[in-house]
């Protein structure tokens, strides 16, 4: 199996998972973010049946050497909370609350072919791409 | 909490946390999308192939739902216009600094136990839930 079409395989669990959990939706995120409203706890229980499945998963993966397709894991190494992880946290939810997407489903929403998942996605990879050509040079390939 | 959807939402959850485990099973890689996504222009040709694949599947999966129930791409946006593009540029500079989203940080992040993930989850969780109480105060949500 190439590494493309194992890619190809987790990004078809991934938009799946999105679809099936309705996260793909913005109404139903901010559902969530709602939490002085109507609020809906559903994101909790997305972010917990993926916990549910990562944490044992890690934990075993952790004591292998390498994975199937590659000569390492590459497990992120960075464990400083700075201001760049907070502000940028902070930036994020922001525009997270302002909007109901995050990257995933933002990306992932565009078979909808609803005009606003453009405008966002179109902004959204203008900024993020423009923030890596500002900020290169002092980053590697893979930094989580 | 009358749209309270617990099952579709950890069942579907579990299918994101599947992908995020085969990732880093096949490939070695953590499933943060803003991380994979980040990584596209400079990447080597190599590296950069895999990538567009994961993307390929993660805008394909939603449209194989839609041919078992339709509705599954029904989609709602609670603002649009102008309000919509700041946002966008908020998530996409806020994601890149942070290095890392819902997914990256708050799935396999925590998954990890990263104290720096764990953080960054409750701070972007934080702000989201004051912008969406601040909006509804100033009357922006339906």
């Amino acid at each position: 199996m190439s590494r493309s079409f194992s890619a190809l395989i987790a990004g078809l669990l991934f938009g799946i998972g999105l679809t099936l959990s309705a996260m793909l939706n913005p109404a139903k995120v901010i559902g969530f973010l709602d939490l002085f409203g109507n609020w809906d706890p559903s994101l909790a229980f997305v972010m917990g049946g993926a916990l549910l499945v990562t944490i044992p998963g890690y934990f075993v993966l952790r004591k292998k050497e390498k994975p199937l397709l590659e000569t390492q894991f590459f497990w992120p190494e960075a464990t400083q909370i700075d201001a760049k992880l907070i502000g940028g946290a902070v930036l994020f939810g922001i525009g997270w609350g302002l909007s109901g997407l995050c990257p995933g489903p933002a990306i992932s929403g565009i078979g909808a072919l609803n005009v606003n998942s453009f405008i966002f996605l179109g902004a959204m990879l203008v900024s993020a791409f423009g923030y890596r050509v500002y900020a290169s040079g002092n980053q590697g390939i893979e930094k989580l | 909490m009358e749209n309270f959807t617990p099952v579709s939402a950890t069942l579907g959850g579990m299918l994101i946390g599947l992908s995020a485990l085969w990732l880093m099973a096949a490939n070695g890689r953590i499933a943060g999308i803003s991380g994979l996504l980040g990584a596209l222009p400079r990447a080597p040709k190599g590296e950069r192939r895999w990538r567009i694949w994961f993307f390929v599947g993660l805008i394909a999966g939603p449209l194989l739902m839609s041919l078992i129930r339709k509705n599954f791409l029904d989609i709602q946006f609670p603002v649009s216009g102008a309000l919509l593009a700041l946002a966008g540029i908020l998530v996409g500079v806020g994601t890149q600094m942070g290095s890392g989203c819902t997914s990256g940080h708050g799935v396999c992040g925590i998954a990890r136990f990263s104290a720096r993930s764990i953080v960054a989850t409750i701070t972007f969780m934080a702000a989201g839930i004051i912008t969406v109480a601040i909006l509804r105060a100033a009357g922006g949500l339906s």
